[in-house]
């Protein structure tokens, strides 16, 4: 006696195996979905901005008439920023890690520390503008300056920096620690002269990507009321200035149409900068990161 | 020979002698973990930072503005000069009117892509499509809300004719595309640790891969997919520029997406580019508005955190 029968399971498994078929094509289209959203926006602003970049754009400062509107100021302010902000952040987040991965014991102090980075990292950019302003621009009375913003920025990707510098320095084998102890070395050479050493291409890729983050930041920047045209370079760190992301928020709300061309020519510049950063940080990651 | 071996010994113990005695070093031991502590403590007094300001200065702002007022008012209209209205309602509503539209976009697609990447895809195919959505996760707000005002709205327009410039679809629509790839990428790594033996086995008594992902490997990740979905629901709730270039500056406390709107953060740009000044009751009225917006993130930040933890399958 037979208790199954083939004909039917194999018409069953048919439509069983079509239904398959059906929704492994929906699944392929969304997430193709996703990827032509990214193809699209980068068309549209590339043929949107390119035609507005050419050397006078970049030579140029705000302007009122589209096309005497550069962007000079702005870059440049933006790389100042960068430069307040990365030896700022990642002192701060290196230390951190350092702290947390090699001295810390594992208690409620930490726990507690551990926590707090988290969420720390899940505020919202507009948040830290609050905090920018009132505690470095209102009670130091930084004002609108690179410094009041980078230090503002630098708390901002922090989080970010600790998360990547623990993962660089947790990956470095806890045999070589022992090696260096075995060779007479103290705790703080060890960590200097050996797990640093190692962790480093996993600290700088980390660390630039968190970078690009903070410098395609607007939000903050608004908040701390960072003016936006300015027709002078900055000259110290508590200058006033002005950034990339600011100056196309400016062309981009402009309602005359040039504008937008000259928001997108500004963009473009703003992801020139992004791919530049972001190569660096995957070259270093390919050639130097050690695998243990 | 053994003269020189004697003075080898004596020189190493020499140099551990004089390692010990170096006071410089002895110092350095003692006090980097001290310096390290205080980094570390940085990140905290950023948190206690954020939450005195916004408690302070909300303070400030109830001295003026009653707490009720603030909470059940159905009307923002705090820059009419005479009788300025206090109503958080209308600009929680464009901020949840956004979430949701970004939701409905991202989670499905977000989630079908993770379903693709994790149980259909091949190796090369993912080591492609993955780089692809960091890029997209990577691109400054600022782009995607000039490509919502530039772009999208235009292109809504034509299918909606009764669409406004500023409406709640497009600023949502694009946030929902920034949000995918955090969905889809949180969402893959949770389906790839589920472990393979589960998938074959399932596989081994005759199910399809269809039935893999949706009765095996799904419910096994339903943890780790759900706190994606709720901390990206929650950068939607943060996020501020799509919003400010292509929502519009019009609080209104109606269930409609066409028209202008105003989100929280919104509004917190608005005053900021527009100089208030300082000690006004407007300037004060952005960290109330900063406060109420820190509490929903942060929850929703706590609740990923607790469903991640609690209901995570370990295998």
């Amino acid at each position: 006696m037979r208790y199954i029968d083939d004909t039917v399971v194999m018409k069953r498994m048919k439509s069983r195996l079509k239904v398959n078929k059906f929704w492994k094509a929906i699944f392929f289209i969304a997430t193709s979905l996703a990827l032509l959203a990214l193809v699209i926006l980068l068309i549209r602003i590339l043929s949107q901005g390119m035609s507005y970049l050419n050397w006078d754009f970049f030579n140029n400062f705000g302007s009122r008439f589209a096309e005497k509107a550069g962007i000079k100021a702005a870059l440049i302010g933006s790389i100042y920023l960068m430069l307040v902000i990365a030896p700022v952040s990642m002192i701060l987040g290196v230390g951190t890690a350092i702290y947390l991965e090699e001295y810390a014991k594992r208690n409620k102090f930490t726990d507690f520390i551990q926590m707090n980075i988290s969420n720390l990292a899940g505020v919202p950019s507009i948040v830290f503008g609050l905090l920018g302003l009132t505690i470095f621009a209102r009670m130091l009375f930084l004002g609108k300056s690179i410094l009041a913003a980078g230090l503002t920025m630098s708390l901002l990707i922090l989080p970010v920096i600790i998360v990547a510098a623990q993962e660089a320095i947790r990956a470095v084998p806890k045999e070589q620690r022992e090696a260096s102890y075995g060779m007479g070395a103290t705790k703080w050479q060890t960590i200097t002269r050996v797990v640093l050493p190692a962790a480093i291409p996993g600290i700088l890729t980390g660390s630039i990507l968190a970078l690009s983050r903070a410098v395609g930041e607007t939000a903050p920047l608004v908040v701390l009321g960072i003016p936006v045209i300015l027709q002078f370079l900055p000259d110290s760190l508590l200058s006033e200035f002005t950034t990339l992301p600011l100056q196309i928020y400016d062309w981009a709300k402009r309602p005359q149409e040039e504008f937008q061309f000259v928001a997108a020519a500004g963009i473009i510049v703003l992801m020139g900068l992004l791919v530049v950063m972001n190569s660096i940080a995957i070259f270093i990651r390919n050639k130097f990161q050690k695998r243990y | 020979m053994s003269s020189q071996g004697i003075e080898k010994k004596q020189s190493v113990q020499e140099l551990i002698a004089q390692s010990r005695n170096k006071k410089g070093k002895k110092i350095i031991e003692k006090l980097m973990p001290l310096i390290l502590i205080i980094t570390a403590f940085i990140s905290v007094l950023t948190t206690i930072g954020i939450i005195f300001t916004l408690i302070f200065e909300t303070f400030e702002f109830f001295q003026r503005v009653s707490i009720t007022d603030y909470l059940f008012g159905t009307e923002w209209l705090p820059f009419s000069g005479s009788e300025p209205l206090y109503g958080v309602l209308p600009l929680i509503l464009g901020t949840l009117k956004v979430s949701v539209i970004a939701a409905c976009v991202a989670v499905p697609l977000g989630i079908a892509a993770a379903v693709y990447l994790s149980e259909y895809a091949s190796d090369k195919t993912r080591r492609i499509i993955k780089p692809i959505l960091e890029v997209l996760a990577g691109v400054p707000t600022i782009v995607y809300g000039f490509f919502a005002l530039t772009f999208v709205t235009p292109l809504l327009q034509q299918l909606i004719p009764s669409l406004k410039i500023f409406n709640a679809l497009s600023p949502g629509i694009v946030v929902g595309i920034m949000i995918l790839p955090m969905i889809a990428s949180l969402s893959e790594d949770a389906m790839s640790s589920v472990p393979n033996s589960i998938r074959e086995g399932a596989l081994a008594i005759g199910a399809t891969k269809l039935e893999v992902a949706l009765k095996v490997v799904l419910p096994a990740a339903l943890s780790g997919i759900i706190s994606s979905v709720v901390l990206a629901v929650s950068r939607a709730i943060g996020e501020t520029m799509i919003v400010s270039l292509a929502g519009g500056a019009t609080p209104n406390f109606e269930f409609n997406v066409t028209g202008s709107i105003q989100t929280m953060t919104a509004y917190i740009v608005q005053v900021s580019s527009g100089d208030a000044g300082y000690g006004t009751t407007i300037y004060y009225s952005i960290y109330a508005v900063g406060f109420t917006l820190f509490i929903f993130t942060l929850s929703m930040n706590l609740l990923a955190q607790y469903i991640s933890k609690r209901f995570r399958e370990e295998y």
